[in-house]
């Protein structure tokens, strides 16, 4: 019925298939491992430093990574590169983890009802899924953004809003394939009602994918932040997150570069960490591998 | 054939009306509508407002007003720009040639390059090479897209002086070399994730070819191995590749808007910043819907390109 095996007694969680082929895939213990230490750094990192990322020091403008007491060097305001860059992190992080929640449940809920229910229920939730996937998110993000004011709150919704169509997708095909099959034949026999067989019987059989999905999502998540954030319409200043502090480093480019340098690097490692996991998590759940 | 693009045509439509709904949606979420960003202006009194709203029709029910709102999109009238007053089609119209010679040339990049390395990953399966293709790809899924403009401009503009660092064209030299000259980075920076994208999927179809009864006939047959590659397997590998290239239409026009912004390239996305930055509601409404619109042609031209040249998929 589904590939997950009861554990037996004597075999531990981290003992499982899944937990050893997981273990096995390099690239995604990199990815643990960077994430781990990102997290750590982010939420320990600012009280071990002696800057506060809002400290103004106008004699310290500018200063070059690796040259006096600032380890990263400061920006324009001469706030310290290294505390920004930690306390970004925490925000940038936050607000990946907590739109890949929303946009997870959201995404699931409308998968499951979707393959759930064939008729013009599950019909027009899907055209709405193809709908909101013409838009490319950017555009929709920066007119949601722009036209209801930025908050921390607001932007992990509105990220949300426009990334939960792919694990709707992948949910419901999972979803559609096992409507008839005889778990869920037996269920309906028995008289569960369809609300208890769709979350209770069927959900559970689809949490690999969704677990995949949802990995992946965190990564996009962090990148459509510092996209919009970037582009001035995400998390406000003062407020640092790795995409506001890219905002004005353009115009430092030839002057100061490690402004622009050093939070994409941030960004690109969290990113590039959690695709890796994502990567090893399809490998270790067996999930169907699509086009990687 | 007649009754799949008919069928196919009427997805589009109703795919169209729901896309409209979500862009009518979002214009009216805003709290105070349309006219909210005149609330600000001091010069105009809350009795003004109100006199607007009642000309423009924002006093009638929802649905009424998306009728009317859609039907006079279909008919042409896009409303006119806040900003100066020109029709929002005519305003689109003078940027969408940039962003269009943009993506262009950088759907030519990722397919040149993205198809050579996924091929030569299949065809080298766990080499050094398909090992380095993979992770490069999933790192270049990870950067994001201005960053690399900005690396780039760093680099090639400002140390080593190869490109300019912005702009479609220098003032004062049109020649289309002066175009090239500035084309070339924006529009290699944009092709970074399209590149990866396209080398994955490419591999895994080649891959799924590659090991197909009739590759190994046409070996057996003795036709060479260099004519089997680029005739057999690469020919129906690129088939589904053809649906790939409509399906990353939305993710190109984003991720253009983005290089548009960090290299002032004067195209659509460029325009879209601009408009928010005035709350130009009627250009901001009209770049979101043409671009949803270009993405449902885009996938609609797909899928006709796809069931031309492949009979199963039509008659299924």
């Amino acid at each position: 019925m589904t590939s997950i095996a009861a554990p037996s007694s004597r075999t531990r969680w981290w003992q499982s298939r899944t937990v050893r082929r997981f273990a096995r895939h390099r690239l995604a213990l990199v990815g643990m491992i960077m994430i781990t230490l990102l997290v750590l750094a982010c939420v320990v990192g600012p009280s071990l430093l002696p800057y506060d990322a809002l400290y103004v020091d106008l004699r310290a403008r500018f200063s070059p990574p690796f040259t006096g007491q600032h380890y990263l060097g400061t920006d324009p305001l001469g706030r310290d590169q290294t505390a920004r860059l930690l306390e970004a992190g925490q925000i940038s992080l936050l607000v990946g983890f907590a739109a890949m929640v929303l946009s997870t449940v959201i995404g699931t809920a409308v998968g499951v009802i979707a393959g759930y229910r064939s008729g013009w229920l599950g019909a027009t939730l899907m055209r709405m899924v193809d709908a909101f996937l013409a838009f490319p998110s950017i555009f929709l993000m920066l007119a949601l953004a722009a036209l209801l004011k930025p908050s921390p709150t607001m932007i992990t919704v509105i990220i949300a809003v426009t990334s939960w169509m792919e694990v709707a997708r992948i949910v419901e095909a999972e979803v559609r394939s096992l409507r008839e099959r005889e778990f869920v034949q037996a269920g309906r026999m028995l008289g569960l009602s369809s609300s208890h067989i769709m979350f209770r019987e069927i959900l559970p059989n689809v949490m690999g994918p969704i677990i995949v999905a949802a990995t992946l999502t965190v990564a996009r998540a962090i990148l459509l932040e510092a996209y919009v954030s970037f582009l001035g319409y995400g998390i406000q200043p003062p407020l640092p997150s790795w995409g506001n502090m890219l905002n004005g480093a353009q115009q430092y480019l030839a002057s100061a570069p490690w402004l622009a340098i050093v939070p994409g690097i941030m960004i690109a490692i969290a990113v590039t960490s959690f695709n890796f996991i994502g990567d090893g998590l399809r490998d270790a759940l067996d999930v169907r591998n699509d086009h990687m | 054939m007649a009754g799949f693009l008919l069928n196919r045509l009427w997805q589009s439509i109703i795919l169209l009306v729901i896309v409209s709904i979500i862009g009518f949606a979002v214009l009216n979420m805003i709290p105070g509508g349309p006219l909210s960003q005149f609330a600000l202006d001091a010069s105009m009194t809350q009795a003004d407002i109100d006199r607007l709203r009642r000309q423009l029709g924002l006093d009638q029910p929802l649905p009424l007003r998306y009728l009317d709102w859609a039907w006079q999109m279909l008919q042409g009238d896009w409303g006119r720009s806040y900003r100066d007053g020109a029709p929002v089609l005519q305003v689109i119209g003078r940027h969408l040639p940039a962003t269009l010679l943009l993506m262009g040339s950088s759907t030519a990049i990722s397919i040149a390059i993205g198809t050579w390395i996924g091929i030569r990953g299949a065809t080298h399966r766990y080499s050094g090479f398909d090992y380095a293709a993979t992770i490069g790809a999933m790192v270049a899924l990870s950067i994001p897209t201005f960053w690399f403009g900005l690396v780039g401009i760093y680099i090639f503009s400002l140390k080593l002086g190869w490109v300019p660092a912005g702009n479609m064209y220098t003032i004062g030299d049109q020649s289309w070399l002066n175009y090239l000259h500035h084309l070339v980075l924006p529009s290699i920076v944009l092709s970074l994730v399209h590149v990866a994208t396209w080398s994955r999927y490419m591999r895994s179809a080649t891959l799924d070819v590659i090991n197909q009864d009739f590759i190994k006939t046409a070996r057996a047959k003795g036709v060479p191995e260099r004519r089997v590659l680029m005739k057999h397997v690469v020919g129906n590998a690129l088939l589904p590749m053809i649906t790939l290239a409509g399906m990353q239409l939305p993710a190109l026009l984003g991720g253009a808007l983005v290089t548009e912004t960090v290299f002032t390239w004067p195209g659509m996305g460029r325009l879209f910043l601009d408009s928010l930055g005035y709350s130009d509601y009627p250009v901001i409404m009209g770049l979101l819907m043409l671009s949803a619109f270009l993405t449902l042609l885009g996938n609609l031209i797909a899928d006709i390109i796809v069931a031309t040249v492949d009979p199963r998929i039509r008659l299924s």
